[in-house]
Protein backbone atom coordinates (compact mmCIF):
# COMPACT_ATOMS: atom_id res chain seq x y z
CA UNK A 1 0.00 0.00 0.00
CA UNK A 2 1.45 3.37 -1.30
CA UNK A 3 -0.45 7.37 -0.16
CA UNK A 4 1.43 8.15 -3.90
CA UNK A 5 -1.35 9.85 -5.40
CA UNK A 6 -4.20 9.59 -3.00
CA UNK A 7 -4.34 12.65 -2.06
CA UNK A 8 -4.13 16.33 -3.07
CA UNK A 9 -3.36 19.78 -1.78
CA UNK A 10 -7.06 21.30 -2.81
CA UNK A 11 -6.38 24.62 -1.25
CA UNK A 12 -4.69 27.68 0.92
CA UNK A 13 -4.18 30.47 2.68
CA UNK A 14 -1.25 32.51 4.44
CA UNK A 15 -1.01 35.27 6.33
CA UNK A 16 1.52 38.08 5.28
CA UNK A 17 4.35 37.60 7.78
CA UNK A 18 4.31 41.19 10.29
CA UNK A 19 7.51 42.33 12.04
CA UNK A 20 5.53 43.00 14.99
CA UNK A 21 3.62 40.61 17.53
CA UNK A 22 0.77 41.80 16.36
CA UNK A 23 -2.63 42.82 17.79
CA UNK A 24 -3.80 38.92 17.29
CA UNK A 25 -3.52 35.75 19.40
CA UNK A 26 -2.32 32.36 17.65
CA UNK A 27 -5.84 31.17 17.57
CA UNK A 28 -7.06 33.81 15.84
CA UNK A 29 -4.43 33.84 13.30
CA UNK A 30 -5.62 29.94 12.94
CA UNK A 31 -9.24 30.70 12.79
CA UNK A 32 -8.56 33.38 10.36
CA UNK A 33 -6.75 30.91 8.34
CA UNK A 34 -8.89 28.31 8.58
CA UNK A 35 -11.81 30.20 7.01
CA UNK A 36 -9.92 31.38 3.93
CA UNK A 37 -8.18 28.24 2.99
CA UNK A 38 -11.82 25.95 3.45
CA UNK A 39 -12.93 28.81 1.26
CA UNK A 40 -10.30 28.76 -1.18
CA UNK A 41 -11.07 24.83 -1.26
CA UNK A 42 -14.44 25.90 -2.38
CA UNK A 43 -15.66 23.83 0.68
CA UNK A 44 -17.38 24.48 3.99
CA UNK A 45 -16.42 24.29 7.80
CA UNK A 46 -18.71 21.27 8.50
CA UNK A 47 -16.71 19.22 5.01
CA UNK A 48 -13.75 19.32 7.68
CA UNK A 49 -13.76 16.34 9.39
CA UNK A 50 -9.69 15.99 10.05
CA UNK A 51 -7.38 18.38 11.86
CA UNK A 52 -3.98 19.04 12.26
CA UNK A 53 -2.03 21.23 13.87
CA UNK A 54 1.11 22.41 15.30
CA UNK A 55 2.07 24.18 18.55
CA UNK A 56 2.39 28.02 18.55
CA UNK A 57 5.90 29.32 20.51
CA UNK A 58 3.53 31.94 22.37
CA UNK A 59 -0.02 29.89 22.96
CA UNK A 60 2.00 26.69 24.16
CA UNK A 61 0.13 24.28 25.88
CA UNK A 62 -0.87 20.51 26.37
CA UNK A 63 -3.88 19.02 24.37
CA UNK A 64 -3.58 21.96 21.75
CA UNK A 65 -5.22 19.94 19.06
CA UNK A 66 -8.43 19.85 21.10
CA UNK A 67 -7.97 23.86 21.74
CA UNK A 68 -7.97 24.20 18.19
CA UNK A 69 -11.10 22.01 17.14
CA UNK A 70 -12.56 23.90 20.24
CA UNK A 71 -11.96 27.48 18.95
CA UNK A 72 -13.17 26.70 15.50
CA UNK A 73 -15.97 24.41 16.70
CA UNK A 74 -15.23 21.48 14.30
CA UNK A 75 -15.80 18.03 14.85
CA UNK A 76 -13.18 15.95 13.61
CA UNK A 77 -12.83 12.16 13.34
CA UNK A 78 -8.68 12.08 13.13
CA UNK A 79 -7.05 14.99 14.54
CA UNK A 80 -3.33 15.71 15.94
CA UNK A 81 -0.92 17.75 16.60
CA UNK A 82 1.97 17.25 14.30
CA UNK A 83 5.54 18.13 16.22
CA UNK A 84 8.18 18.30 14.32
CA UNK A 85 10.02 21.33 14.54
CA UNK A 86 9.72 23.34 10.90
CA UNK A 87 9.45 20.17 9.25
CA UNK A 88 6.06 19.86 11.25
CA UNK A 89 3.68 21.71 7.94
CA UNK A 90 5.63 18.90 5.27
CA UNK A 91 4.48 16.14 7.75
CA UNK A 92 0.75 17.13 7.91
CA UNK A 93 0.92 16.60 4.58
CA UNK A 94 1.63 12.75 4.23
CA UNK A 95 -0.03 11.98 7.71
CA UNK A 96 -3.21 13.63 6.06
CA UNK A 97 -2.73 11.19 2.75
CA UNK A 98 -2.54 8.58 5.11
CA UNK A 99 -5.55 9.15 7.22
CA UNK A 100 -7.62 9.53 4.31
CA UNK A 101 -6.20 6.46 2.71
CA UNK A 102 -6.70 4.57 5.87
CA UNK A 103 -10.26 6.09 6.13
CA UNK A 104 -10.33 7.66 9.16
CA UNK A 105 -11.52 10.97 8.09
CA UNK A 106 -11.95 12.73 4.18
CA UNK A 107 -10.99 16.48 4.57
CA UNK A 108 -8.06 17.42 6.85
CA UNK A 109 -7.52 21.09 7.45
CA UNK A 110 -3.66 21.82 8.48
CA UNK A 111 -3.15 24.97 10.12
CA UNK A 112 -0.71 26.99 12.02
CA UNK A 113 -0.71 30.11 13.62
CA UNK A 114 1.90 32.46 15.86
CA UNK A 115 3.09 35.51 16.79
CA UNK A 116 6.45 36.56 17.43
CA UNK A 117 7.84 34.81 20.09
CA UNK A 118 9.38 36.59 23.04
CA UNK A 119 11.63 34.82 25.11
CA UNK A 120 9.75 34.22 28.66
CA UNK A 121 6.96 32.52 26.36
CA UNK A 122 9.68 29.62 24.98
CA UNK A 123 8.78 26.18 25.44
CA UNK A 124 11.48 24.26 27.78
CA UNK A 125 13.75 22.86 25.82
CA UNK A 126 14.80 19.04 26.41
CA UNK A 127 16.46 18.61 29.68
CA UNK A 128 19.92 16.65 28.09
CA UNK A 129 20.36 20.21 26.04
CA UNK A 130 19.33 22.29 28.94
CA UNK A 131 21.83 20.30 31.01
CA UNK A 132 24.87 19.37 28.20
CA UNK A 133 24.49 22.25 25.82
CA UNK A 134 22.89 25.75 27.37
CA UNK A 135 26.23 26.15 29.84
CA UNK A 136 28.29 26.56 27.27
CA UNK A 137 25.92 28.82 24.90
CA UNK A 138 24.91 26.15 22.60
CA UNK A 139 21.43 27.87 22.96
CA UNK A 140 18.59 28.13 19.84
CA UNK A 141 19.36 27.56 16.19
CA UNK A 142 21.95 30.26 15.40
CA UNK A 143 24.87 28.44 16.84
CA UNK A 144 23.99 24.66 16.05
CA UNK A 145 24.06 25.81 12.03
CA UNK A 146 26.77 27.77 12.40
CA UNK A 147 28.39 25.06 13.65
CA UNK A 148 27.40 22.96 10.38
CA UNK A 149 28.29 25.76 8.35
CA UNK A 150 31.80 26.07 9.50
CA UNK A 151 32.58 22.28 9.34
CA UNK A 152 31.15 22.27 5.72
CA UNK A 153 33.60 24.95 4.81
CA UNK A 154 36.41 23.37 6.31
CA UNK A 155 35.27 19.69 4.50
CA UNK A 156 34.03 21.13 1.39
CA UNK A 157 35.90 24.54 1.03
CA UNK A 158 32.52 25.95 0.99
CA UNK A 159 32.94 29.99 0.36
CA UNK A 160 31.44 32.77 2.50
CA UNK A 161 29.87 34.13 -1.06
CA UNK A 162 28.53 30.79 -2.01
CA UNK A 163 26.38 30.91 0.96
CA UNK A 164 25.60 34.61 1.00
CA UNK A 165 24.38 34.14 -2.96
CA UNK A 166 21.57 31.48 -1.46
CA UNK A 167 19.99 34.76 0.14
CA UNK A 168 20.72 37.06 -2.66
CA UNK A 169 18.76 35.18 -5.34
CA UNK A 170 16.08 34.58 -3.23
CA UNK A 171 15.65 38.18 -2.19
CA UNK A 172 15.40 38.55 -6.19
CA UNK A 173 12.10 36.20 -5.70
CA UNK A 174 10.99 37.98 -2.68
CA UNK A 175 10.89 41.40 -4.34
CA UNK A 176 7.67 39.41 -6.89
CA UNK A 177 6.15 38.56 -3.54
CA UNK A 178 3.72 41.22 -2.16
CA UNK A 179 3.79 39.44 1.06
CA UNK A 180 7.43 38.95 1.68
CA UNK A 181 8.14 40.42 5.02
CA UNK A 182 11.67 41.63 3.04
CA UNK A 183 10.64 42.19 -0.24
CA UNK A 184 11.14 45.59 -1.20
CA UNK A 185 14.88 45.64 -1.80
CA UNK A 186 17.20 43.43 -3.59
CA UNK A 187 20.55 42.84 -1.91
CA UNK A 188 23.91 41.74 -2.96
CA UNK A 189 26.76 39.49 -2.19
CA UNK A 190 28.76 42.60 -0.58
CA UNK A 191 25.39 43.11 1.18
CA UNK A 192 25.42 39.69 3.09
CA UNK A 193 28.84 39.59 3.70
CA UNK A 194 28.72 43.36 4.85
CA UNK A 195 25.82 42.66 7.69
CA UNK A 196 26.98 41.82 11.20
CA UNK A 197 28.69 38.86 12.25
CA UNK A 198 26.21 37.10 14.52
CA UNK A 199 27.87 33.81 14.70
CA UNK A 200 30.83 33.18 12.61
CA UNK A 201 30.34 32.37 9.28
CA UNK A 202 26.24 33.39 9.63
CA UNK A 203 25.75 36.82 9.28
CA UNK A 204 22.82 38.85 9.89
CA UNK A 205 21.11 38.86 6.52
CA UNK A 206 22.13 34.51 6.39
CA UNK A 207 19.62 33.90 9.78
CA UNK A 208 15.72 33.97 9.71
CA UNK A 209 13.72 36.72 10.96
CA UNK A 210 11.22 35.54 13.56
CA UNK A 211 7.42 37.29 12.84
CA UNK A 212 3.90 36.90 13.67
CA UNK A 213 1.82 35.23 10.87
CA UNK A 214 0.40 32.01 9.83
CA UNK A 215 -1.10 29.64 6.99
CA UNK A 216 -3.40 26.84 6.07
CA UNK A 217 -3.74 23.77 3.81
CA UNK A 218 -6.46 21.76 3.08
CA UNK A 219 -5.89 18.17 2.07
CA UNK A 220 -8.16 15.70 0.54
CA UNK A 221 -8.37 12.80 -1.65
CA UNK A 222 -7.43 12.83 -5.10
CA UNK A 223 -10.63 12.54 -6.54
CA UNK A 224 -12.60 15.19 -3.85
CA UNK A 225 -9.88 17.42 -5.11
CA UNK A 226 -11.00 17.70 -8.66
CA UNK A 227 -14.55 19.06 -7.71
CA UNK A 228 -12.98 22.12 -6.02
CA UNK A 229 -11.79 25.15 -7.92
CA UNK A 230 -7.99 24.73 -8.31
CA UNK A 231 -5.96 22.31 -9.94
CA UNK A 232 -5.80 19.40 -7.34
CA UNK A 233 -1.77 19.24 -6.01
CA UNK A 234 -1.11 15.51 -5.90
CA UNK A 235 1.18 14.04 -3.05
CA UNK A 236 3.53 11.69 -5.38
CA UNK A 237 5.86 11.10 -2.34
CA UNK A 238 6.92 11.61 1.19
CA UNK A 239 10.07 10.82 2.85
CA UNK A 240 10.66 11.69 6.74
CA UNK A 241 14.34 10.73 8.63
CA UNK A 242 15.11 11.57 12.48
CA UNK A 243 17.74 10.41 15.09
CA UNK A 244 19.46 13.92 16.98
CA UNK A 245 18.21 16.14 19.08
CA UNK A 246 21.38 18.06 20.08
CA UNK A 247 23.41 18.87 16.81
CA UNK A 248 26.27 17.79 18.65
CA UNK A 249 25.16 14.13 18.74
CA UNK A 250 24.58 14.26 15.07
CA UNK A 251 26.02 11.82 13.10
CA UNK A 252 27.58 14.01 11.11
CA UNK A 253 27.73 18.22 10.84
CA UNK A 254 27.30 18.02 7.10
CA UNK A 255 25.45 14.81 5.31
CA UNK A 256 21.92 15.15 6.61
CA UNK A 257 19.03 13.61 7.52
CA UNK A 258 17.54 15.28 4.35
CA UNK A 259 19.36 12.20 2.18
CA UNK A 260 17.30 9.32 3.19
CA UNK A 261 13.77 11.60 3.30
CA UNK A 262 14.79 12.98 0.43
CA UNK A 263 15.39 9.43 -1.48
CA UNK A 264 12.08 7.68 0.01
CA UNK A 265 10.24 10.64 -1.60
CA UNK A 266 11.52 10.66 -4.56
CA UNK A 267 11.73 6.98 -4.92
CA UNK A 268 7.34 6.62 -3.86
CA UNK A 269 6.69 9.17 -6.51
CA UNK A 270 9.23 7.01 -9.50
CA UNK A 271 10.93 10.41 -10.17
CA UNK A 272 14.52 12.06 -9.66
CA UNK A 273 15.96 15.59 -8.65
CA UNK A 274 16.27 16.03 -11.95
CA UNK A 275 12.92 15.85 -12.94
CA UNK A 276 11.91 18.78 -10.73
CA UNK A 277 10.85 21.84 -11.83
CA UNK A 278 11.54 23.87 -8.77
CA UNK A 279 12.48 23.25 -5.11
CA UNK A 280 11.14 24.66 -1.98
CA UNK A 281 14.11 23.59 0.77
CA UNK A 282 13.31 25.16 4.49
CA UNK A 283 15.80 27.74 4.68
CA UNK A 284 16.13 28.95 8.30
CA UNK A 285 20.03 29.47 7.17
CA UNK A 286 21.75 29.85 3.87
CA UNK A 287 23.88 26.60 5.01
CA UNK A 288 21.22 24.88 5.21
CA UNK A 289 19.56 25.44 1.59
CA UNK A 290 22.94 24.32 0.43
CA UNK A 291 23.47 21.29 2.61
CA UNK A 292 19.75 20.16 1.43
CA UNK A 293 20.29 20.29 -2.21
CA UNK A 294 23.57 18.58 -1.74
CA UNK A 295 21.81 15.66 -0.03
CA UNK A 296 18.58 15.56 -2.00
CA UNK A 297 20.41 14.69 -4.56
CA UNK A 298 20.25 18.33 -6.84
CA UNK A 299 24.01 17.80 -6.95
CA UNK A 300 26.90 15.85 -5.65
CA UNK A 301 27.85 15.83 -1.36
CA UNK A 302 29.97 18.67 -1.12
CA UNK A 303 28.77 20.19 -4.47
CA UNK A 304 26.70 22.62 -2.63
CA UNK A 305 28.53 25.71 -2.56
CA UNK A 306 29.38 25.37 -6.24
CA UNK A 307 25.84 24.68 -7.35
CA UNK A 308 24.25 27.91 -5.89
CA UNK A 309 26.88 30.24 -7.13
CA UNK A 310 26.58 28.49 -11.18
CA UNK A 311 22.66 28.62 -10.90
CA UNK A 312 20.09 31.33 -11.09
CA UNK A 313 17.84 30.32 -7.60
CA UNK A 314 15.42 32.98 -8.55
CA UNK A 315 11.58 32.34 -9.98
CA UNK A 316 12.94 33.17 -13.36
CA UNK A 317 16.07 31.23 -13.06
CA UNK A 318 17.36 27.67 -14.24
CA UNK A 319 17.39 26.66 -10.61
CA UNK A 320 13.56 28.28 -9.43
CA UNK A 321 14.48 27.66 -5.46
CA UNK A 322 12.21 29.23 -2.64
CA UNK A 323 10.09 31.08 -5.02
CA UNK A 324 8.46 33.05 -2.44
CA UNK A 325 11.82 34.28 -1.11
CA UNK A 326 12.16 31.49 1.30
CA UNK A 327 11.93 32.31 4.95
CA UNK A 328 15.09 34.46 4.48
CA UNK A 329 13.04 37.09 2.92
CA UNK A 330 9.59 36.06 3.63
CA UNK A 331 10.16 35.95 7.50
CA UNK A 332 10.07 33.00 10.10
CA UNK A 333 6.34 32.94 11.44
CA UNK A 334 6.78 30.01 14.11
CA UNK A 335 5.95 26.86 12.10
CA UNK A 336 3.96 29.21 9.78
CA UNK A 337 7.48 29.26 8.57
CA UNK A 338 7.95 25.98 7.53
CA UNK A 339 4.38 25.76 6.09
CA UNK A 340 5.51 28.53 3.66
CA UNK A 341 7.39 26.13 1.70
CA UNK A 342 4.16 23.98 1.08
CA UNK A 343 2.51 26.66 0.55
CA UNK A 344 4.47 28.04 -2.06
CA UNK A 345 4.97 24.84 -3.84
CA UNK A 346 1.35 24.47 -4.42
CA UNK A 347 0.73 27.84 -5.41
CA UNK A 348 3.27 27.29 -8.68
CA UNK A 349 1.61 24.21 -8.82
CA UNK A 350 -2.10 25.61 -9.31
CA UNK A 351 -0.82 27.97 -11.55
CA UNK A 352 -0.97 31.10 -8.78
CA UNK A 353 2.65 32.41 -8.63
CA UNK A 354 1.45 35.64 -10.45
CA UNK A 355 4.56 37.71 -10.77
CA UNK A 356 6.74 35.10 -9.74
CA UNK A 357 5.27 31.94 -11.21
CA UNK A 358 7.98 29.23 -12.33
CA UNK A 359 6.80 28.72 -16.39
CA UNK A 360 5.07 25.35 -16.71
CA UNK A 361 5.80 24.22 -13.48
CA UNK A 362 4.04 20.65 -12.81
CA UNK A 363 6.21 18.82 -10.48
CA UNK A 364 8.41 20.09 -7.34
CA UNK A 365 10.14 19.11 -3.81
CA UNK A 366 9.22 20.65 -1.12
CA UNK A 367 11.87 20.40 2.21
CA UNK A 368 10.34 20.67 5.54
CA UNK A 369 13.36 20.59 8.40
CA UNK A 370 13.15 21.35 12.11
CA UNK A 371 15.26 21.61 15.13
CA UNK A 372 19.26 21.54 14.06
CA UNK A 373 18.78 19.50 11.35
CA UNK A 374 16.76 17.11 13.50
CA UNK A 375 13.69 16.62 11.51
CA UNK A 376 13.84 16.13 7.67
CA UNK A 377 10.25 16.03 5.90
CA UNK A 378 10.50 15.93 2.33
CA UNK A 379 7.62 15.88 -0.49
CA UNK A 380 7.41 15.51 -4.17
CA UNK A 381 4.24 17.34 -5.46
CA UNK A 382 2.53 17.31 -8.53
CA UNK A 383 -0.51 18.30 -11.25
CA UNK B 1 32.22 33.90 41.89
CA UNK B 2 29.07 34.06 43.64
CA UNK B 3 27.01 36.25 40.84
CA UNK B 4 27.69 33.53 37.92
CA UNK B 5 24.30 34.41 36.04
CA UNK B 6 24.80 32.25 33.03
CA UNK B 7 22.86 29.11 32.37
CA UNK B 8 23.87 26.40 34.56
CA UNK B 9 23.43 22.70 34.42
CA UNK B 10 20.70 21.16 36.96
CA UNK B 11 21.89 17.21 37.11
CA UNK B 12 19.87 14.50 38.06
CA UNK B 13 20.70 11.50 39.50
CA UNK B 14 21.97 10.03 35.88
CA UNK B 15 24.54 12.81 35.67
CA UNK B 16 25.63 13.62 38.61
CA UNK B 17 28.48 11.57 38.80
CA UNK B 18 29.73 13.30 35.22
CA UNK B 19 29.67 16.49 37.30
CA UNK B 20 30.99 15.30 40.29
CA UNK B 21 34.21 14.03 38.30
CA UNK B 22 34.10 17.61 36.94
CA UNK B 23 34.46 19.06 40.64
CA UNK B 24 37.44 17.38 41.01
CA UNK B 25 39.06 18.50 37.99
CA UNK B 26 38.71 14.26 36.15
CA UNK B 27 36.84 13.76 33.00
CA UNK B 28 34.48 10.99 33.57
CA UNK B 29 32.07 9.32 30.46
CA UNK B 30 30.22 6.19 30.43
CA UNK B 31 31.01 3.13 28.66
CA UNK B 32 28.84 0.30 28.37
CA UNK B 33 30.18 -3.82 29.72
CA UNK B 34 28.10 -4.87 27.14
CA UNK B 35 28.86 -3.38 23.85
CA UNK B 36 32.08 -1.53 25.17
CA UNK B 37 30.34 1.42 23.41
CA UNK B 38 31.69 4.83 25.26
CA UNK B 39 28.68 6.82 25.99
CA UNK B 40 28.31 10.99 26.41
CA UNK B 41 25.66 12.47 27.35
CA UNK B 42 25.18 10.46 30.59
CA UNK B 43 22.37 7.71 30.00
CA UNK B 44 20.47 4.68 31.73
CA UNK B 45 21.21 2.33 28.89
CA UNK B 46 23.39 2.18 26.02
CA UNK B 47 22.49 4.30 22.51
CA UNK B 48 24.17 1.35 20.76
CA UNK B 49 22.89 -1.95 22.03
CA UNK B 50 20.63 -0.45 24.91
CA UNK B 51 21.76 -2.37 28.10
CA UNK B 52 20.92 -1.14 31.35
CA UNK B 53 24.87 -1.92 32.34
CA UNK B 54 26.69 1.14 31.76
CA UNK B 55 29.73 1.78 34.13
CA UNK B 56 31.71 5.52 34.99
CA UNK B 57 35.33 5.60 33.83
CA UNK B 58 38.06 7.90 33.70
CA UNK B 59 38.76 9.26 30.21
CA UNK B 60 41.95 11.03 29.03
CA UNK B 61 40.11 14.51 28.65
CA UNK B 62 42.04 14.86 25.23
CA UNK B 63 40.42 14.99 21.70
CA UNK B 64 39.86 17.47 18.41
CA UNK B 65 38.05 20.14 17.77
CA UNK B 66 35.18 18.38 15.65
CA UNK B 67 33.64 22.42 14.79
CA UNK B 68 33.05 25.73 16.05
CA UNK B 69 31.69 28.73 15.62
CA UNK B 70 33.26 32.26 17.40
CA UNK B 71 29.83 34.07 18.65
CA UNK B 72 30.26 37.64 17.58
CA UNK B 73 26.42 38.44 19.25
CA UNK B 74 25.47 37.10 22.76
CA UNK B 75 23.70 33.71 22.11
CA UNK B 76 22.14 34.13 25.10
CA UNK B 77 21.66 37.46 27.34
CA UNK B 78 24.17 36.75 30.02
CA UNK B 79 26.73 35.64 27.65
CA UNK B 80 27.10 39.53 26.26
CA UNK B 81 30.27 40.24 28.39
CA UNK B 82 31.89 37.35 26.75
CA UNK B 83 31.74 38.35 23.14
CA UNK B 84 33.66 37.12 21.59
CA UNK B 85 33.55 33.57 22.57
CA UNK B 86 33.63 30.05 20.84
CA UNK B 87 31.42 27.16 21.34
CA UNK B 88 32.59 24.32 19.87
CA UNK B 89 31.69 20.61 19.86
CA UNK B 90 34.95 18.40 20.64
CA UNK B 91 35.43 14.62 19.56
CA UNK B 92 37.09 13.19 22.51
CA UNK B 93 39.66 10.34 21.75
CA UNK B 94 37.56 7.31 23.17
CA UNK B 95 34.94 8.93 20.37
CA UNK B 96 32.00 10.53 21.42
CA UNK B 97 31.10 14.35 20.53
CA UNK B 98 30.44 16.99 23.72
CA UNK B 99 29.90 20.56 23.89
CA UNK B 100 31.98 23.03 25.33
CA UNK B 101 34.09 26.43 24.68
CA UNK B 102 37.29 26.43 23.52
CA UNK B 103 39.11 28.78 25.96
CA UNK B 104 43.24 29.83 26.46
CA UNK B 105 42.80 30.37 22.84
CA UNK B 106 42.64 33.79 20.65
CA UNK B 107 39.22 33.06 18.07
CA UNK B 108 41.13 33.95 15.15
CA UNK B 109 43.43 30.94 15.87
CA UNK B 110 41.42 28.27 16.44
CA UNK B 111 41.40 25.51 13.63
CA UNK B 112 39.02 22.55 12.98
CA UNK B 113 41.18 19.60 13.47
CA UNK B 114 43.24 21.11 16.78
CA UNK B 115 44.25 18.38 19.45
CA UNK B 116 42.26 19.91 22.66
CA UNK B 117 42.69 19.36 26.14
CA UNK B 118 39.99 19.37 29.26
CA UNK B 119 40.36 22.43 30.85
CA UNK B 120 37.84 22.60 33.79
CA UNK B 121 36.11 26.11 35.23
CA UNK B 122 35.14 26.19 38.75
CA UNK B 123 31.49 28.70 38.23
CA UNK B 124 30.53 28.76 41.43
CA UNK B 125 31.22 26.82 44.70
CA UNK B 126 28.77 23.81 43.42
CA UNK B 127 29.45 23.72 39.90
CA UNK B 128 32.79 23.49 37.52
CA UNK B 129 32.13 23.28 33.99
CA UNK B 130 33.97 21.61 31.26
CA UNK B 131 35.84 23.62 28.79
CA UNK B 132 38.84 22.67 26.32
CA UNK B 133 41.82 24.40 25.51
CA UNK B 134 44.10 23.84 22.92
CA UNK B 135 46.67 21.03 23.91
Amino acid sequence: MSIKGKAAISGFAEMPPQKGAGNITPLGIIANMAREAIADAGLEKSDIDGLLTGWALSDYSVLWPSVVADYLQIRPTYFNQVELGGASAAGMVWRAAAAIEAGMCNTVLCVVGDRRARARQMPPFPSIEAEFDAPYGLIAANPGYALIAQRHKYEYDTTAEQMAKVAVDQRKSACQNPSALFGNKEIDIDDVLNSRMIVDPLHLLEIVSPCTGGGAFIVTSTERAKDGPHRPVVLLGAGEAGGHSSITHARSLTTSLVKPAAEAAFHMAGVTPQDMDFVQPYDCYTITVIVTLEDAGFCEKGEGGRFVEDHDLSYAGDFPCNTHGGQLSFGQPGLAGGMSHVIEGARQLMGRGEGRQVKDASIGYVNGNGGIMAEQCSLVLGV
Amino acid sequence: MGDYNKPLPHPNEISQPFWDAAKRHELQIQRCNACGTHIFYPREACSECLAADLIWIPVSGKGKLYSYTIAQAPTHPAFADDVPYVIAIVELEEGPHITTNLVGCQPDQVTIGMPVVASFEDVNAEMTLVKFRPE
